[in-house]
Order: structure tokens, then C-alpha cells, then sequence
């Protein structure tokens, strides 16, 4: 049993901002560019720390991602980091020709993603970058849950060859996995086990999905696997198809559209090696709005009561 | 005691208007967007109050064309809010004008709200004309605008957009300002808030635009520079972009010297307040300011 009255709750973009500062303590070929929102994103540390290896290149999101192209293909490992809605799509060719076709050793860190960015509203909260980004070639894209996970990630990342980015928020999120929980990119994490079902989650919804897990199992005895899959690309189909075989019925939740997210690269894998009942728990095919996070998670039915009701939905299709 | 917010329902008309008359209209827009800020506890303050008085001049000083009563009326003219961000701006002034009811500023950012956070046209709110808030697309819609009533439509409709000086570090605002020269589009009036402040600093710190007179000069534009606070000097850079839209094939860009924050002591040119609401302190604060320069205006006798 988890006590959720004892987790703490730390923002995702912290874990981001100081695993840059860690890699640059590491290693000197890190450099970090800004789009004029390093202290939203949390690179503002990394400037304070190494103001020699930090450029500001204002908002211009296109010429900060082949900017970095042009450093990475000269032996620098640059981090650009903006709002994620600007970092993939502001800069959608820059990403596909020069950073992933050129396989550059670019990391791109999308912040302020989702519907969680609030009252900002509809324009701020990108739903679709997982879409995109996982038909890019070359290109890891991971999205991890809480800020251990994230600063695992953003190491990870910078301690790797070629382009990654990393989708992460604003909001405070509960902090829930352990400084010495393992982390790999490409290998998904079971968190609990159970041949129920199984609930696939990134980002944020891995939290509400282990709650709607624990609620499965103290209401009803159900007994649901719950996978956090931070990294969509390279995807771990390992684990994705043992689901299937053990469980024979999966729910996936994201923050994003459920139209070709997480839940889509879920469903490919499936399908091509051992089809079972799915349902998506994600945004839709509409726009965001503006609102509180917890008031838009629950609005939009990404939170655990939305996740318990698709399980019981899906064990009735087993 | 707890801060109590209310709108009056008090609207203003689109004529001319005294000097004292158009303090009076911007201490209110300002007011306005104190109070929805405050409600909403999350938004852009410093932007929105340093346009105040060029939203003043713009709306209310008879330069731009509308109808609130029949606001899509097919011969208006268009205002375009490229920095979407400071929508609070825009809203307080659409609904000073009459275009829905301004007890609806309190409603700012909130769940269901037609006052989304950035302008969505999607939301159904009378006077936006487009979506906004990814920084440097709004000029180009206004671009668009300009050339189907210049050059398809052949209509004398004008088009008025507002730009911030961190905004036009975008790329493609410079494919605007190519295109706007090439088609020799007068009925555009582009107009830069020029107040130096971004999020991460000072403009000319976190990537310099300057100078910003002569790109748009060489991209043949009539370039007019005012203090964006001075109403005199607003009232006549609106009104020979008019003329020029009659007289001159050059699209005009009026750069706009303002303060962010302007009005308010305590934020006036502090980059810190381009994305701050005021908490409960400060936005008494705010209004006791506002309310001394009320006072003065009246004394004042302009
Ligand atoms: C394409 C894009 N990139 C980044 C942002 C985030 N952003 C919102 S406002 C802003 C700063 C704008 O500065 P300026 O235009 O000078 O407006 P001011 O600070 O004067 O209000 C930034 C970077 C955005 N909205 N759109």
C-alpha cells in the first residue's frame, strides 16, 4: 500500500533544469541554449552555474534547434529546451531534417507540456508531440513521470549518442520513485505486478495509474499490472508483449492526445505480436482549455477514476 | 477584511475624446486588468498595462472601425493581437467598448471561460479575431487580413496588430515584414511595444532587435517612433498611418516606447512582471495608486 499523504510533490522541470547541471559538471562539452524561458524550464540553473557554456538565442525556436545542430556536428552536446509546444512544432522541419535525418547529438527539452500547464490554455498545452516525434527516425523520445525520473532521464540523455527529447511539466507532481530506482532508456519499469490486466502509463497518468491499481485491488481484488513506459522511443516491446500474454487486457494513459500517442505505439507492438482488448485513456481529438491542472485532469479524464472505470471496462472484454 | 473585486458596467465611446478623457479610460482598462489578473491569480501584468493607453487611443479615440452591436459587420476593421499573451489588455478594452458584458472579466482563465488565457477564437468571445499566443504568427493572419482587403477584395478596411520587441525574434515576423513591403500593404498598421522587457531579461540582453526603426525602414516601411504613454503623440502616428494608408503604397510600423507595468509603482519596467498576477497586497496596492492618479487627473482640469 502506497500512502499517498506521505509523497511529496516536486515539479518534473526540476529534475530537468539540475540533471543538466549534473551533466555539465560532468562533462564540459555540455552546452545549453536558451529561448528566453530558461527559468520556466529550469535551465537557469545551469547559466548560473556555467555562464561560458550557456547562449542566449531569444525566442526563436528554429534557429536555437539548428543552431544546436551545427554544435553538435562540431563535438558539443547542446541542450535547447522552450514550452514543448514550441520546442517540437515551432521547430518541426529543424527537428526532422537537420536533427534527426543528420542524426546530431541534439537534446531538445520540451517543458510546460500538456493540459497541466493550466490557465495558459488551449495554445500552451501541446498534446501532440508524442505523435510526431515517434515517426522521426534516429529520434528517443521519453517522458518520464515524476522529477527523480526526469533528472535520470535528462543524464541519460546528455550520457548517450544522438537526438532525444524529453517531455516533461510545469506543474508539482508527486515524487514518487526512489534516487536508486533503476532507470534505462528503452526499458519500461513494471511498478506492480499483476496478470489482471495491465494500465501502461507515462508522464504524470503513472502516479493516477498506480492509485487506480491500488483502488482495483482494496475495492474489488482485481490485481492490475502497472508499467511506466518513460521511454516511448526506443519502445520496450519486451515488456508490452508479456502484458499481453500475461494479462490479456491493456489500458494505456498519457497526457496527450490518445490519437497516435503513447497508447498508439502501445497498440502497434500489440497488435503485430499478440492482440488483446485495449483502451486509451488520453485527450480526445480536441483542443485543451484554460483551467486549474487538477481541475483539467479530472475535466478531461486522465485522473484515477477515469483509469479505474476503463479497467473495469476492459476486463469485461477479456 | 477580504479584497472585494466588481466591474462596473461602464462603457466608453469610440470619438474623440480629451486628454483627461483618455487618462480616464486607461486608468480603467488598467483597473480592469488588475482585478481580472487578481481573480485569475495567474497572467500577464506588464504587458498588458504598459498598452493600456495605445489600446486606449486604438479603441476609443475613433481610429479603429467596429460595430460591438453587430461586431462581425463585414466592412470592419481588424485588430489582431499577435502576443497573445497580453490578452487581459484586450479583453478589458473589448468589453469597455461593449462587446460582452464586462462582469465577464472576472471569469479570466477559468474552466469554460470565454476569456481564455491566450485568445481562442474557438471560445466565442465577440472581437477576437484569431487564436493567438504562439509568439509571431498573429502578424502574419494580420498580413493575410490586409492583403485580401487591399489587394482581392479592394475594400478601404484597415488592419491594426500588435507585436511585442521580444516577439519579433521570430523568424518569421521578418517574412512578414518582407512580404508587407513587397505588396506594398498601406492598410497595415504594425505596432511593436517597445519596452525592452522579456521573460528571461531585457531585450537588448537576451537577443538584441536592435535597431528596430531601420529594418522595418529597409523593408520600406513608413516608421513612426512615439512615446507609447504620450496620447497626442498616439492620436497622430494613428492618423498619419490613416493617411498613409490613402496616400502612400508603404505599410506603416509604429514602434511604440512603453513601460512595462506602466502605472503601477511597483511594476513599471521590471521585466519580472511579464507573466506575474498580483497577489492580494499587491493589487491594493495597485488600485490605491490608480486611484490617486484618478484623483489628480481631476485635479488636474486637462
Ligand atoms: C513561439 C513562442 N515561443 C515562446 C513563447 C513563450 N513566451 C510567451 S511571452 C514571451 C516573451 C515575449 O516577450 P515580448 O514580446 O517582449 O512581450 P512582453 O514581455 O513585452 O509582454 C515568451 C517567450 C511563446 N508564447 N511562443
Amino acid at each position: 500500500m502506497i500512502d499517498e499523504s506521505k509523497i511529496k510533490k516536486i515539479p518534473t522541470r526540476m529534475g530537468f533544469g539540475e540533471g543538466v547541471v549534473v551533466l555539465g559538471e560532468r562533462n564540459p562539452n555540455i552546452i545549453v541554449l536558451g529561448g528566453d524561458i530558461t527559468g520556466s524550464v529550469m535551465t537557469s540553473l545551469f547559466k548560473e552555474k556555467f555562464p561560458d557554456r550557456f547562449f542566449s538565442i531569444g525566442i526563436a525556436e528554429q534557429n536555437a534547434t539548428t543552431i544546436a545542430v551545427g554544435m553538435a556536428l562540431s563535438g558539443k552536446i547542446p541542450f535547447f529546451s522552450s514550452y514543448s509546444a514550441f520546442a517540437a512544432f515551432r521547430n518541426a522541419d529543424q527537428l526532422r531534417i537537420s536533427v534527426a535525418y543528420n542524426n546530431a547529438n541534439v537534446k531538445i527539452g520540451g517543458g510546460h507540456s500538456g493540459i497541466t500547464v493550466g490557465p495558459d490554455g488551449a495554445t500552451h498545452q501541446s498534446l501532440e508531440e508524442v505523435a510526431y516525434l515517434r515517426t522521426l527516425p534516429n529520434m528517443t523520445l521519453i517522458v518520464p513521470s515524476d522529477y527523480n525520473e526526469t533528472k535520470k532521464a535528462t543524464i541519460a540523455a546528455g550520457e548517450m549518442n544522438g537526438p532525444v527529447f524529453i517531455r516533461f511539466g510545469r506543474s508539482a507532481v508527486p515524487s514518487f520513485t526512489a534516487d536508486n530506482d533503476k532507470f534505462e532508456i528503452g526499458k519500461a519499469n513494471i511498478l506492480k505486478d499483476g496478470n489482471d490486466l495491465a494500465i501502461i502509463a507515462s508522464g504524470l497518468t503513472v502516479w493516477e495509474s498506480l492509485m487506480a491499481a491500488q483502488m482495483l485491488e482494496n475495492n474489488l481484488g482485481i490485481k492490475a499490472r502497472v508499467i511506466n513506459l518513460h521511454t516511448i522511443k526506443p519502445i520496450d516491446q519486451e515488456v508490452i508483449v508479456a502484458a499481453a500474454k500475461d494479462c490479456g487486457a491493456i489500458v494505456t494513459a498519457e497526457e496527450h492526445q490518445i490519437h497516435g500517442g503513447m497508447g498508439s505505439a502501445v497498440a502497434e507492438v500489440v497488435v503485430a505480436n499478440y492482440p488483446v482488448p485495449m483502451k486509451f485513456i488520453g485527450i480526445n481529438d480536441r483542443f485543451g482549455l484554460s483551467g486549474e491542472p487538477d481541475e483539467l485532469i479530472s475535466y478531461f479524464g486522465l485522473d484515477r477514476n477515469s483509469i479505474y472505470n476503463a479497467a473495469l471496462d476492459i476486463l469485461k472484454r477479456k | 477584511m477580504a479584497l472585494e473585486i466588481s466591474f462596473s458596467d461602464k462603457t466608453f465611446t469610440n470619438t474623440s475624446h480629451t486628454l483627461q478623457e483618455f487618462s480616464e479610460i486607461s486608468l480603467e482598462l488598467r483597473r480592469d486588468v488588475i482585478k481580472s489578473l487578481y481573480l485569475a491569480k495567474s497572467g500577464h501584468s506588464g504587458g498588458s498595462l504598459g498598452m493600456a493607453d495605445i489600446f486606449a487611443v486604438l479603441f476609443f479615440g475613433g481610429i479603429l472601425r467596429y460595430n460591438p452591436a453587430n461586431w462581425q459587420w463585414e466592412k470592419r476593421d481588424k485588430f489582431v493581437l499577435s502576443a497573445g499573451h497580453i490578452a487581459p489588455i484586450l479583453y478589458a478594452t473589448l468589453a469597455r467598448a461593449g462587446f460582452f458584458p464586462t462582469k465577464e472579466l472576472a471569469t479570466l482563465r477559468k474552466l469554460h471561460s470565454r476569456l481564455q488565457g491566450h485568445p481562442a477564437l474557438d471560445a466565442n468571445l465577440p472581437g477576437i479575431e484569431t487564436s493567438a499566443g504562439s509568439l509571431g504568427q498573429g502578424i502574419s493572419i494580420a498580413l493575410g487580413m490586409a492583403m485580401t482587403h487591399k489587394l482581392i477584395d479592394r475594400t478601404d478596411q484597415l488592419v491594426f496588430s500588435v507585436t511585442g520587441d521580444g516577439e519579433i525574434e521570430e523568424g518569421s515576423v521578418w517574412e512578414a515584414a518582407m512580404a508587407a513591403g513587397n505588396y506594398n500593404l498601406s492598410n497595415l498598421c504594425w505596432i511593436v511595444d517597445n519596452n525592452d522587457c522579456q521573460i528571461d531579461g531585457r531585450v537588448h540582453q537576451v537577443m538584441s532587435i536592435y535597431p528596430i526603426a531601420d529594418k522595418f525602414k529597409s523593408f520600406n516601411f513608413n516608421v513612426i517612433t512615439i512615446d507609447g504613454h504620450n496620447y497626442n503623440e498616439i492620436l497622430s502616428a494613428f492618423n498619419t498611418f490613416k493617411e498613409n494608408a490613402k496616400t502612400s503604397d508603404k505599410p506603416t510600423c509604429i514602434i511604440a516606447k512603453t513601460y512595462m507595468g506602466k502605472g503601477i509603482s511597483f511594476m513599471e519596467d521590471d521585466y519580472k512582471w511579464h507573466g506575474m498576477p498580483p497577489n492580494e497586497e499587491q493589487a491594493r496596492k495597485a488600485f490605491n495608486e490608480l486611484e490617486k492618479m484618478q484623483q489628480q487627473i481631476k485635479s488636474l482640469n486637462l
